[in-house]
């Protein structure tokens, strides 16, 4: 310990202590702040940079999943497009047909229904046609009254062979 | 902890070695051996030339390699006082200025008169006037290098950032230790929201220690964090950042520490004032005595080398030098590391936010 202090030289540690300090100083602005700042700038940078890539990362995937998403809804109302599509034009189809058998149906019954009431027609008038032709028979024969018997059968001939019938 | 026991074996082996040597070069190695702890001891101080290495000719003239530096005195009767160190000629002549004479004795610098007189006491110290020593002397000029290298080296880095947002060249090597400061050290010790005002010191002392700590292995050898001086200095700008940057918290814990009982707190108080000024102490001689340690052992075994002059001492001797500076390697990081740690710990226990203990 006495040689310790023995040998301490004060000029040394005065030298020392000036040259440190000043050395501190002076790295401290010209080198330790520029280095310093200068890696920490990049280090933000990469980490800057390795965050927007995962953040673009994720962006991307929720991307594929909402093209995944929409491209499935798209197909899943097409086909339900095409359903109702196809259940339209069965039902149209149907409908049409329905409608076509009754309006044949319909034409037929009016048919039917005009054909009788031209038979019923023809047969009243037939009927009457008949009470006519029965009553001129009957006013003709009626008329030739006193004639022979003879005479009225031929009469009657002659009249039955004038109408004819329709 | 394998390596904590490596050293172990290391050192142990190496006790055994010196004092087997010592036995078998009693006689013919004691002045080789002088020499050598002296030049360990030499190495390990502070001089006033920036000497790389010296040697004696043939004529016994020690040679000296290096450059002189500037002296810088104050004294209270001539003021200030600033030659070249080569005046002394490395202690062997006394040098002049404006009327004023002074030695270097033993790394000091002692005011004498103009024969060069030094008296001394009974312990053999030297009792002449000491005059403020505030030289240029070799660390201090290493220091001043290191400064200098570290301003060029990170401020080119920095100005790489402004171009690109990577870093280039040496930045590449540069940048992954600043992180692990950030990273490692400051943000788990001090918190996300503090770390950012203390990390200019810690990065700053990180490098610096790191950087003096290895620069002290090379051949060139100027080792500066063995110097109690410079730890000294380091840990009190870490005590200086703690105490001005505490909160209300940190000193409610040393002062009224909650949730024990009353006489207890009156206890506790000194005891936690006194851990204050303990922990930086502890960084300053935690740091000053790893490096120096590893100093002393490493160069005592490269002397071994000289010592046993045979095949399998010398060999032995640089295998375990080199193991062992290795280790050094790991400790000159290790050091930088742990100071750099404490500090921020210390930092963090400044700036500690809660209520709950």
């Amino acid at each position: 310990m006495e040689k310790l202090i023995e040998q301490f030289s004060l000029g040394l540690f005065f030298w020392q202590s000036v040259l440190f300090v000043a050395l501190v100083l002076l790295l401290k602005k010209f080198a330790w702040k520029p280095i310093l700042e200068a890696v920490n700038d990049r280090e933000e940078g990469i980490k800057d940079a390795l965050e927007s890539a995962e953040a673009a990362k994720k962006e991307m995937q929720s991307l594929t999943a909402d093209n995944q998403r929409i491209l499935k809804e798209a197909r899943a109302e097409r086909d339900s497009l095409l359903k109702d599509a196809r259940e339209i034009k069965e039902k149209i189809i149907a409908e049409a047909k329905e409608e076509a058998q009754e309006e044949a149906s319909a034409i037929i019954d009016s048919a039917k229904a005009a054909i009788e009431v031209e038979k019923k027609a023809a047969i009243s008038e037939l009927k009457t046609q008949v009470a006519h032709l029965s009553i001129e028979i009957a006013e003709k024969v009626v008329k030739r009254e006193l004639a022979s018997k003879d005479d009225q059968l031929a009469l009657v001939d002659k009249i039955l062979g004038e109408v004819t019938l329709n | 902890m394998f390596l904590v026991s490596f050293v172990s074996m290391a050192q142990h082996h190496g006790n055994e070695h010196a004092q087997h040597a010592a036995k078998e070069t009693e006689e013919s190695g004691s002045s080789l051996k002088k020499d050598i702890k002296d030049f360990i001891g030499h190495h390990l101080l502070d001089s006033h030339d920036f000497g790389l290495f010296s040697y004696e000719d043939d004529h016994g003239k020690e040679i000296h390699f290096g450059a002189p530096l500037p002296v810088i005195l104050f004294d209270s009767e001539s003021g200030l006082n600033v030659f070249s160190s080569s005046k002394f000629h490395h202690g062997e002549e006394v040098a002049e200025n404006n009327g004023s004479y002074f030695k270097l004795y033993h790394g000091k610098i002692y005011k004498t008169d103009a024969a060069g007189t030094i008296s001394y006491d009974e312990h053999h110290h030297a009792t002449n006037e000491k005059p403020l020593d505030f030289s240029i002397t070799k660390n201090v000029a290493f220091i001043f290098l290191v400064g200098l290298f570290m301003f060029l080296v990170f401020t080119k880095m920095a100005k790489n950032y402004k171009t690109s947002a990577l870093p280039k060249g040496f930045g590449r090597l540069l940048e992954p230790l600043i992180l692990y400061v950030r990273d490692e050290i400051a943000i788990p010790n001090i918190g996300h929201k503090q770390y950012r005002k203390y990390m200019s010191y810690l990065l700053t002392v990180f490098f610096f220690v790191w950087i003096v700590n290895l620069l002290g292995l090379t051949p060139v050898g100027i080792n500066v964090t063995n110097n109690i001086a410079v730890t000294l200095s380091l840990s009190l700008i870490t005590y200086l950042l703690t105490t001005f940057t505490a909160n209300k918290n940190y000193w409610k814990h040393i002062f009224w520490m909650p949730g024990v009982p009353t006489p207890m707190k009156f206890l506790l108080a000194p005891i936690e004032l006194l851990g204050t000024i303990i922990k930086p102490f502890s960084l300053m001689i935690r740091l000053y005595a790893n490096i120096t340690a590893g100093h002393i052992v490493l160069m005592s075994i490269i002397g071994m080398m000289f010592i046993f002059k045979n095949w399998i001492g010398s060999p032995l001797s640089f295998g375990l030098a080199f193991a062992l500076s290795l280790l050094e390697l790991l400790v000159a990081a290790l050091q930088a590391y742990i100071f750099t740690m404490l500090s921020a710990l210390y930092f963090g226990s400044a700036v500690e936010e809660h209520d709950d203990h």
